[in-house]
């Protein structure tokens, strides 16, 4: 049964008092075999269950996650979703993603809450205006919206932001308005509702230990549910991703890093875009409770706790209170930190490997949450096909044996 | 957040220390015989492990001298600190405590997802 959302349904479900909402998703207990399985319940692992029920016709498919659905990575970024990346093969990447962003709130018939408010990549020196220009060059060439503002203009977009007395001075920064946030625990739960009513088995607080390989290829997965069978498992476990990799004996060039976050009071609106700087590293936005949503660099250890040091943000709110002197006497209600998953070039790995049937998406490190549709989009491709899609092919793990890296340490804008 | 040995000046704030990755990463001998894929080894894929880690430090705002520790990442506790050209303490020495790959210890850990009541 097809669940609609509209003012309607909404209208309903409030004469009642709210009670008679329907369940989102089942709650099955595993088969014994699937035709693919998924590891990992976060957005790109659900969006990559939907793709290949609604675009490749796959019926028995099956996602397996150790805790709840978006408890990783996708209920731990800063939401913050662009396209403006330097080299072709990323910015194919990312503005598929983005076409993507910009209809899913009707394709999945769920309010993601997309909002295109743009977003500010700022320069604080010489080689940050040369470089961003040059960025902004290739965006246009890509066909991205993406253009050199100057301070005069940036004051106008962003009022409260302290341009001139400060340490590092806003000399200039790119702008690309069809940027913008979504909410992203929504991401996860409406690419779990479609691709749980197209049949596939979402099986929550089950942990894949192990996955069997003979041969060279792929048997299945051993899980805290038992042995679940399948010949094509797609692996996207975001920083647990070398753990599940070394339980096949396959290495992978990633390194596994806190990257933590943190969220304001609420207060009333006093910015409408995104605004990133990478050489101070402050990036904020203004959520749709009046919270700033603030984000830090990573800490510089390899680690799998997920919270971080208080020097990171230490160094993260002097900078946002040197940016913003406004905020400065602002109350921070709360703190997390994820673990991201680097690869030496800053760009994802979406590929097969030398195990045949075992295909790994991964690398995102601390940019994935906007790429979550169109990395489902080509990773089902992927797996489907048993190739990769055009716009993954370059994003292959030989990638770092060949030496064709796509290096996007500029745009990435996260201190790695 | 957590503080470290350092082997020449004690105790300090983890804060003080720049992290140099896996430690005991040896440059292959004859780099001419050896193909693309070792190569690429060497270059990029460097241990990743949930667990016990050998991993090198830099007291970047003290001595400024680099040491050795092994430290485990699903807690961040350092469970030793060696000096450089000491030979490393072998794993069994440690008594790892993950349970599962993704497992969580009882304490330290921030990933509260899959800790059993």
């Amino acid at each position: 049964m097809k669940k609609k959302y509209s003012i309607f349904s909404l209208v309903k479900n409030s004469l009642s008092d709210n009670q008679n909402w329907k369940k989102m998703w089942r709650n099955p207990d595993p088969r014994k075999f699937y035709d693919v399985i998924i590891v990992g319940g976060g957005g790109h692992g659900l969006g990559t269950a939907y793709y290949l029920a609604k675009e490749h016709g796959l019926k028995n498919i099956a996602v397996i996650e150790k805790g709840w659905l978006g408890g990783g990575n996708t209920g731990r970024n800063t939401t913050i979703i662009r396209s403006n990346y330097l080299w072709d093969e990323s910015a194919h990447l990312y503005e598929h993603s983005l076409k993507l962003w910009e209809n899913l709130s009707s394709e999945l018939n769920y309010n993601i809450m997309f909002s295109q408010r743009g977003v500010l990549n700022l320069a604080h020196n010489e080689h940050d205006v040369k470089e961003i220009r040059r960025r902004v060059s290739a965006n246009k060439l890509n066909g991205i919206d993406s253009e050199w503002v100057d301070p005069h203009q940036i004051k106008k977009l962003v009022p409260i932001m302290n341009t001139e007395n400060c340490r590092y001075p806003v000399l200039g920064a790119s702008y690309q308005p069809r940027a913008g946030v979504a909410r992203h625990d929504a991401v996860a739960w409406g690419y779990a509702m479609r691709a749980d009513e197209l049949g596939v088995d979402i099986i929550q607080n089950c942990e894949v230990k192990k996955i069997r390989t003979a041969k060279g290829k792929v048997q299945g997965v051993e899980t805290s549910k038992g042995f679940i069978r399948s010949n094509r498992v797609g692996v996207v476990a975001s920083g647990h991703t070398s753990v599940l990799a070394a339980t096949a004996g396959i290495k992978l060039p990633l390194q596994s890093k806190a990257l933590q976050a943190l969220v304001s009071e609420p207060i009333k609106p006093v910015i409408n875009t995104v605004v990133m700087s990478n050489a101070v590293h402050a990036y904020v936005s203004q959520s749709d409770k009046g919270e700033l949503v603030i984000g830090a660099g990573t800490d510089g250890y390899n680690s799998y706790t997920q919270r971080g040091g208080y020097n990171i943000i230490e160094d993260t709110i002097r900078a946002i209170v040197e940016l913003y002197p406004i905020f400065g006497k602002m109350k921070m209600l709360r703190q997390w930190g994820g673990i991201v998953d680097i690869t030496p070039d800053a760009s994802p790995i979406l590929s097969k490997c030398e195990v045949e049937g075992l295909y790994f998406n991964c690398g995102w490190g601390t940019g994935g949450f906007k790429a979550t549709p169109g990395s489902a989009n080509v990773f089902a491709h992927t797996i489907a096909k048993n190739k990769p899609h055009k716009i993954n092919a370059p994003f292959s793990v030989d990638r770092f044996v060949s030496g064709r890296l796509v290096d996007e340490h500029g745009a990435a804008a996260v201190a790695h | 957040m957590f503080t470290i040995r350092c082997p020449y000046c004690g105790e300090r704030d983890q804060s003080e220390f720049s992290n140099g990755g896996e430690a005991h990463v040896t440059r292959p001998k004859d780099p001419e015989q050896i193909s693309d894929r070792e190569w690429s080894e060497y270059v990029f894929i460097r241990a990743n492990p949930k667990g016990i880690y050998y991993e090198r430090w830099v007291h970047t705002h003290g001595c400024k001298k680099w040491f050795n520790a092994v430290r485990n990442t699903s807690t961040d506790e350092i469970l030793k600190v060696y000096k450089i050209g000491e030979t490393p303490p072998p794993l069994k020495e440690f008594k790892n405590t993950i349970k599962t790959p993704s497992g969580e210890p009882d304490v330290g850990s921030g990933n509260f997802s899959v800790k059993k009541p």
